[in-house]
């Protein structure tokens, strides 16, 4: 190959033109949807097939935020979302801080557990908890939705931060412990400051999850006092039955969309170590 | 001086703003097919306005499965967020449980102008948890003007007739008009698709799919021929789509000049003679065609106004529903949107017949319209429902024959039916 | 499972009673988490298991009755079989949601596999790239499903302009509409969103692999194709075996996905789907509990087969 430089450069031009075909294919969907939500909804039935907006107007995100409580919607995810992630790290610090540092009888079948419940089918659950969730008078409220996310944030923020809190040297913790600290003051003034970097990590993906969720927000939500975002846009009408909503689809996906991909970009490198570690290890 | 004016207005619009909290603000999840929202809003604003009361109309799903399984999910919880729900006529059975008794809240005589059979269907264990609002039956559309071009002096009688009709005037049609089709129908997998089939199994003799008995009746050599009869129509005289198609989408295409026939309900009619309307004055509405030996069958349809049991403002609820289903409103709805009233003087009105003119020549059909099985299948009716459609379904997309489809319908119902409805 | 043995070894000048105290602390600190994981998945499964046991209308029945195993089979009076072991419409699903996750899994390891390949091979633009298929992964499932949905449109989607250009669609269709090809269509709205991460995984795995093994391969002269036979994909077998796993238990669960696209139509109804459409939609509670429970196991044992094989460890 290398004693053929005509050859060598037709290799180079085909990978070329499969980086082209990757970036197209990952990009292309998102591109669509942005297109779509800048293009006139008068006009979506003549231009929906070009490529390019021809006069774009912000027309749709305003319809999103006017004719659809859909601000409503963003704030039940906002609060959802971030009542689940600090419930659940706080849960599972003091659980990794155990798990991890401590030695005591049934940690392993703790552990099968714990993991058991991380590959838990919600749909297994989803009869028992409709029940549970009516009786404690949890039913359309933001309580019932950051309940039952803990099914599936807590065991995966308590195996993150249990494999992370094995790391931190005995050292550290030991010191501490001479000094006459007791555990929580341990666990809050020494172990984590060190954790802050898996707590990041931790929490922005349990964030991104219960953000997503739709299987629960679906069943235990029907109006738009706890409704959350997945919901308001697996089912959006519009406002008039005769035009086609999907302009206003678009710019509420759009919307729920852009944080996470700024979120993503930004701790790209903790995120790809944080998804390997819970794949890895469960 | 000033300032006292100034207090003494404050005052007041303090005052004037507190007695106007007084009235309560209902919650009512209504209707969104066709102009049902903005007729719901009308009728409920002008109760609004002369009660003092707010009521907030809810944006509900298109489709009435979906409508179902959101209101069950609703009374099921027991929330009291809806307080007024539009009901369908096969739902009491299913939901009856949660809604609010009204016998006591409308007067006998108001609910004595109601047809006595929707009423009975509303009422369960001896409770009224519904009025009658408006009731549907399907009805065949034509366009008087192509029928008359290509040489037919009526309506289809069978629905052989129906399809060499539309043929002949699809074969005629396209030559200018590529998108023209024959006949339309809702053929997507929902519950108008068992609106539909009901009508064409029952006009071909093949009975009600259960028997008032509860015995499964479907797999008959009757049903057999008329879904023959239907799956020949896709790919010839109604498009492939036509497995997409609701409601709307059908009227969509009928109102926009694409179709000669159409199988849909009386709303439709209003919404084709309106203002800008391609069609305008060129439709014609017939009882829908009889298989051979048959009789036409229409789908009895239609909606109830019902209150939910846990709502916390039971008073005003009954009122609203009691003006909206009133005589007055349901003449104001009949005549602005083509809704069938469900009270029988009105179909002698004159404001009413010149608005509509085919409620007087079908008032039979209306009256004599084919009952879904959903008294007789209670609570599993939903079920029922969805096996027919499913199986009806599989054979408009040829994905299984006639023969078979009618056997599976049939061990499908059996099953679900279990130990008894 | 034998941890309970304190190790003297490791921290020498620990008597036992401080080992005591500790294990208790540790209980304490673990309560919290337990309470709440027994709430929110010990109670809701053994719950659905006695629902399955029973028959309950969530509606109209004032509580649940308990008819043992009928719901999963009982006799009719005219001696045929019913229950859920014996509806076609249960194993459809079944049948549809393994039809979805092997093409789903196949094609986007060997999608991820190759994004995976160029992006760990040298050149400019490859931090772009890298960050670039990032993208799908952060896309919520819901928002993708209606991206994709709307592409497939019949009249106004790009896809459907496709389809037709290429004589593959008529007027008026879509992929998703026609019950023949709609499962395809829905493999590849997941192909779209989870490939990217089976090549960030396969990525990871690639890097581990040392540069100087290519090198002496150079150096023997083996070709390229030879190179990733032989080297490369036995090297990679690890990492590739457990995203593998991990999306396979992913794609038997799938419900948001097929669900906003299709609804409860039954070309495309998974497991989950059927199971909500019984509990939520049709309010049976019971029955819907029993497939419920026919769920978990399947579930189950693919996790069983997942942590042997992998002999995960956890000290």
């Amino acid at each position: 190959m290398r004693k053929n430089p005509v050859l060598n450069q037709i290799v180079q031009a085909l990978f070329w033109v499969l980086v082209l075909i990757i970036l197209f294919y990952v990009l292309f969907p998102f591109y669509w949807a942005l297109k779509t939500s800048f293009t006139n909804p008068a006009e979506l039935s003549k231009t929906a097939l070009d490529w390019f907006p021809s006069s774009p107007t912000w027309e749709n995100y305003r319809a999103v935020f006017q004719g659809q409580p859909f601000g409503r919607n963003l704030f039940n995810s906002l609060g959802v979302a971030a009542g689940t992630v600090i419930i659940s790290l706080l849960l599972s610090v003091l659980s990794a801080y155990a798990l991890g540092k401590f030695r005591f009888r049934f940690k392993s079948a703790l552990m099968y557990i714990i993991l058991g419940v991380s590959v838990f089918p919600q749909i297994a659950v989803l009869g028992g908890m409709y029940t549970t969730v009516r009786a404690l008078g949890l039913y359309n409220t933001w309580g019932g939705l950051i309940l039952s996310y803990m099914i599936f944030t807590l065991p995966f923020t308590v195996w993150v931060l249990t494999s992370f809190v094995r790391e931190i040297p005995n050292e550290l913790e030991e010191a501490a412990v001479v000094d006459g600290a007791s555990p929580l003051q341990t666990l809050f003034r020494v172990m984590l400051p060190v954790m802050t970097p898996a707590l990041v990590t931790t929490g922005l993906l349990g964030f991104i999850g219960a953000w997503n969720e739709f299987l629960f927000a679906l069943t235990f939500t029907t109006t738009d006092v706890a409704r959350t975002v997945p919901v308001a846009i697996g089912s959006f009408s519009g406002a008039s039955q005769y035009e086609n909503p999907f302009g206003q689809i678009m710019a509420a996906s759009v919307i729920v969309t852009i944080p996470l991909i700024v979120l993503v970009l930004i701790f790209q490198r903790n995120i790809v170590s944080g998804l390997t570690a819970g794949a890895v290890k469960g | 001086m000033k300032k006292a004016t100034i207090l003494a207005g404050l005052t007041f619009a303090l005052v004037s703003g507190v007695a106007h909290a007084q009235g309560v603000t209902l919650t009512f999840a209504c209707d969104s097919v066709g102009s049902g929202y903005d007729q719901c809003k009308k009728g409920a604003d002008a109760w609004a306005k002369k009660t003092g009361n707010t009521v907030r109309v809810l944006q509900v799903p298109k489709e009435t499965g979906d409508r179902l399984a959101l209101y069950q999910q609703q009374l099921g919880a027991k929330s009291k967020d809806v307080d007024v729900y539009m009901i369908d006529v096969v739902w009491p059975g299913l939901i009856g449980q949660n809604l609010a008794d009204l016998s006591k809240s409308i007067p006998k005589a108001e609910l004595d102008q109601h047809f006595p059979a929707i009423v009975k269907n509303n009422t369960i264990n001896g409770k009224l948890v519904g009025v009658p609002w408006f009731t549907d039956a399907g009805v065949l559309y034509y366009r008087t003007d192509l029928l008359q071009k290509y040489g037919y002096k009526s309506a289809p009688k069978t629905w052989a007739e129906l399809q060499t009709m539309a043929q002949k005037i699809q074969e005629g049609e396209r030559k200018s008009n590529p998108r023209f089709v024959g006949f339309v129908f809702q053929g997507k997998n929902y519950e108008g698709l068992t609106c539909d089939a009901l009508e064409w199994v029952n006009s071909f003799g093949g009975g009600e799919i259960v028997d008032s008995s509860g015995k499964v009746t479907i797999n008959n050599p009757k049903t057999v021929a008329a879904l023959k009869q239907i799956q020949s129509f896709v790919g010839t005289i109604s498009p492939q789509a036509v497995t997409t198609y609701a409601e709307e989408d059908a009227r969509n295409v009928f109102q926009g000049g694409n179709a000669a026939f159409m199988r849909n309900w009386p709303y439709a009619y209003a919404a084709g003679q309106a203002e800008g309307s391609p069609i305008k004055g060129k439709i014609g509405v017939a009882a829908l065609p009889a298989g051979p030996g048959g009789k036409p069958a229409a789908t009895l349809g239609g909606w109830q106004l019902a209150a939910n049991a846990y709502s916390a403002h039971p008073k005003e609820a009954a009122d609203l529903i009691r003006y909206l289903t009133g005589k007055e409103e349901q003449k104001r709805r009949a005549i602005d949107a083509s809704y069938n009233p469900t009270i029988a003087s009105l179909y002698k009105d004159q404001d009413v017949l010149k608005a509509v003119p085919f409620f007087g020549s079908l008032y039979d059909v209306f009256t004599n319209a084919v009952a879904r099985p959903a008294t007789v299948t209670k609570s599993k009716y939903n079920q029922v429902s969805n096996a027919f459609a499913t199986g009806v379904y599989n054979v408009l997309t040829k994905k299984s024959t006639p023969e078979a489809a009618a056997s599976s319908i049939q061990s499908q119902i059996t099953r679900i039916k279990g130990r008894g409805f | 499972m034998a941890t309970s043995t304190p190790s003297t070894a490791r921290r020498p000048g620990r008597n036992r009673s401080v080992e005591a105290t500790r294990s208790r602390t540790a209980i304490w600190l673990l309560l919290p988490t337990i309470i709440v994981l027994a709430l929110v998945a010990g109670y809701p499964l053994l719950r659905t298991i006695y629902l399955s046991f029973t028959e309950y209308n969530i509606n109209t029945d004032p509580a649940p009755k308990g008819i043992g195993f009928d719901n999963y089979a009982f006799r009719l009076d005219d001696g045929t079989l019913s229950g859920l072991l014996t509806d076609p419409q249960w194993w459809q699903a079944v049948w549809t949601t393994v039809k979805f996750t092997v093409s789903s899994v196949v094609l986007e390891t060997l999608l991820g596999l190759g994004m995976a390949l160029v992006i760990n091979s040298k050149f400019r633009a490859r931090g772009l790239l890298r960050t670039a298929i990032l993208v799908p992964w952060a896309v919520p499932t819901v928002v993708s499903a209606q991206m994709w949905n709307w592409m497939y449109q019949d009249n106004f989607g790009i896809i459907s302009q496709w389809g037709r250009s290429l004589g593959l669609l008529e007027a008026g269709q879509s992929f998703v509409a026609n019950p023949n090809t709609a499962l395809g269509a829905l493999v590849a709205v997941d192909v779209w969103k989870t490939a990217p991460f089976m090549a960030l995984l396969i990525l990871a795995g690639l890097q581990s692999i040392p540069s100087d093994m290519y090198e002496a391969a150079d150096v023997d002269g083996a070709s390229k194709v030879r190179q990733f036979f032989r080297l490369t994909l036995p090297l990679l077998t690890p990492a590739l075996l457990v995203a593998l796993i991990f999306r396979t238990l992913d794609a038997l669960r799938v419900f948001d996905m097929p669900y906003i696209v299709k609804g409860n139509a039954p070309e495309t109804m998974t497991m989950s789907i059927y199971a909500r459409q019984q509990m939520i939609d049709n309010a049976q509670f019971g029955y819907g509990s029993a497939v419920s429970v026919l769920i978990f196991l399947i579930i189950m044992i693919f996790t069983v087969i997942y942590v042997t094989s992998l002999r995960v460890r956890f000290d």
